[in-house]
């Protein structure tokens, strides 16, 4: 494949491979994926808007520069704590496996990131990984991130982005640490055509964690847990479409992750509520809610590619690795994308979180 | 004060709530308002924290949204400058932060063009291309940054709504005012564009024409008005308050019974 090296969301020449329940795969153009549903689908996606997770700066004790990248939060309301992977001097046009370490980090550290202040409040047993705490009200955090904070950002795109090249159409809540790209797709002429077909859209807030960190001992741990909220309306149309065997289409896999999570924690239904996603999928996992996921195109051994394997057998994943590279289909966030349905023979076994139930973070 | 509607009824035309003095349309709604710390946007923002929203307030000048806190501690300063594209996604970010999402936004920033007020022809095209960013392109930029967030609020059946300030000068072709007319005429079409066209998604953008005020954008223009017989901001800023009350009612819901968007707000309170 091809990496994607500029940041266009939805060029005119975007494509999707099909695969159907049974294997069969055709090429279509993404700006025909609406007709790809039928009526009575529910498609739903992920709304959160990304944080600039960047945030460069110096590590007072040693005046070295570092970067910082935020990379996961307990829960989406949280502002002042964060998990965050530290790199030493230089920025994302050094590819993440080159990236030089940064200062040997003890608690109690402090770290100069913009008008931002933070303390390093402890080590998460690996070097580059911290828990951070910010000093200052919850309002000058907001604005520290929002003036000081640039798009986690990697080699393949040698432009600095944008925070509007990170934003997706429908982008709300600021909580996701990299886009949640699979969301490019859609835009609101897009939407105006499924709601004309009977077909609706509902989102829900996943906090996208990093994706990558170059560090083959840290990307083991990915994704880290996710915090996600599932509103009403989404759980009320989630409901409706499996009354009336209306699928599910899950843009993206923070969706499939989320509503896969919910459902094992409560017996197969996704009630509406605010929970910590934990669990990793695989080709073990059985997939409850989740019917198709339109999803970019990932790398064989990246978390996203091992989420794909609970859609479809690994003989099938290879044949699309195949036909994605015969096509020349680009990769990264803003590439092409694959539309898979899960296939009829999938007979994973249950999901099961691996938090007990009463960590769970749910409104009453 | 005028709503500026194309289809007559298409907006309530009672302003006050039609559920009774115990509904308050505006508990626990989320506002962020634009130019917040003078004129008529402070009203605004005293009126709706009166009302019982959440009120982000966001204006250029640091020290202005200081004092304002300090007046109205319950408030969430936003220092940005709307004309400015680098400074809309950080103004969305921290209107969204801090108010964990958006459920009304009114666009009340505004530039007056030159001032004192110019013939067009002696009119400098900066002063033109700024009053274009602030009144057209600021308001443009900055709800389209929050349409995910407000389309979600109307999912969930807490309404949605977008205010575009407008101003007669929008409609009426006064010598003088060229720059600011024109782009408060530009305002005005683009609000009613994007109103039919997010009608489906369950997403309102009203055009309000809140009259000549006694604030400091109207000093600027005729720094010789006789300031007595003005209208007070916070009185249009009540009348606009109601107007916006009257479309987060459940009763507008019943306009478009047969709206699927309509539906799932329906499903969503349960």
């Amino acid at each position: 494949m091809i990496a994607a090296n500029l940041p266009v969301q939805r060029p005119p020449d975007a494509k999707v491979l099909v695969v159907d329940r049974r294997g069969h795969s055709t090429h279509r153009a993404r700006s025909e994926f609406v007709n790809l549903l039928r009526s009575g689908d529910v498609v739903v996606a992920n709304d959160a808007a990304t944080l600039p997770a960047s945030l460069s700066g110096r590590h007072s004790r040693t005046g070295r520069p570092i970067e910082v990248r935020l990379a996961a939060r307990d829960s989406l309301d949280e502002i002042a704590r964060f998990s965050a992977v530290v790199f030493g001097e230089g920025d994302f046009r050094t590819r993440t496996e080159s990236r030089s370490m940064p200062p040997a980090l003890i608690p109690g550290d402090r770290l100069e990131l913009g008008q931002l202040r933070a303390t390093v409040a402890r080590l998460l047993n690996h070097p580059r990984l911290i828990s951070l705490q910010f000093d200052g009200p919850t309002q000058e955090i907001w604005e520290g991130l929002a003036r000081h904070g640039r798009p986690v950002q990697y080699a393949h795109l040698p432009t600095p982005l944008a925070i509007w090249d990170t934003w997706t159409s429908i982008a709300g809540p600021p909580v996701a640490f990299e886009p949640p790209s699979a969301g490019f797709a859609l835009d609101w002429s897009m939407l105006a055509s499924m709601s004309a077909r009977k077909i609706r859209f509902a989102t829900i807030t996943h906090a996208a964690g990093l994706s990558s960190t170059g560090d083959s001992e840290l990307d083991a741990l990915l994704p880290f847990p996710e915090p996600y909220r599932i509103p009403q309306s989404t759980a009320w149309m989630i409901k409706q479409a499996q009354a009336s065997h209306g699928r599910i289409i899950a843009i993206g896999t923070t969706v499939v992750r989320a509503l896969e999570h919910a459902a094992a924690m409560f017996g197969g239904a996704v009630p509406a509520g605010e929970r910590l996603a934990t669990q990793r999928l695989g080709a073990s996992s059985k997939l409850r809610i989740v019917d198709a996921i339109l999803s970019g195109t990932h790398e064989r051994g990246t978390s996203h590619y091992e989420l794909l394997r609970a859609f479809v057998d690994d003989e099938i994943l290879g044949r699309i690795d195949q036909e994605l590279h015969a096509h020349d289909y680009r990769t990264h966030e803003f590439g092409d994308s694959v539309f898979l349905e899960k296939a009829a023979n999938r007979t994973g076994n249950e999901v099961h979180p691996s938090v007990p139930a009463g960590q769970c973070l749910c409104h009453p | 004060m005028h709503i500026h509607h194309k289809a007559v009824g298409s907006i309530p035309s009672q302003l006050a709530p039609a559920n009774g003095p115990s509904f308050n349309p505006f508990s626990t709604r989320r506002v962020a308002v634009t130019g917040g710390t003078s004129g008529l946007g402070l009203a605004l923002v005293r009126e709706l924290l009166n009302r019982g929203a959440e009120v982000a307030l966001v204006a250029r000048g640091r020290e202005g949204v200081k004092r304002v806190l300090q007046e109205l501690p319950h408030a969430h300063g936003i220092v940005g400058d709307v004309s400015r594209k680098e400074d809309i996604h950080p103004i969305a970010i921290q209107i969204v932060g801090a108010l964990g999402g958006l459920d009304v936004l009114i666009n009340n920033a505004s530039d007056l063009g030159p001032a004192p007020l110019q013939l067009l022809a002696d009119t400098e095209c900066e002063d033109f291309e700024r009053a274009l960013a602030t009144n057209v392109l600021g308001p443009f930029r900055l709800t389209k940054a929050l349409l995910g967030s407000l389309a979600a609020s109307a999912r969930e059946g807490r309404g949605a709504v977008v205010v575009n300030v407008s101003s007669d000068a929008a409609q009426n072709p006064y010598p003088r005012w060229g720059a600011y007319g024109a782009s408060k005429a530009a305002l005005l079409h683009l609000s009613h564009i994007w109103d039919e066209e997010l009608r489906l998604e369950g997403v309102r953008i009203l055009s309000i024409d809140p009259g000549d005020m006694d604030t400091p954008l109207h000093a600027a223009a005729m720094p010789d008005a006789d300031r007595s017989t003005l209208q007070r901001p916070e009185e249009a800023a009540h009348k606009l308050a109601n107007a916006v009350a009257a479309l987060l009612s459940p009763a507008a819901s019943d306009l478009h019974p047969d709206l699927d968007s309509e539906a799932i707000a329906q499903g969503a309170k349960g």
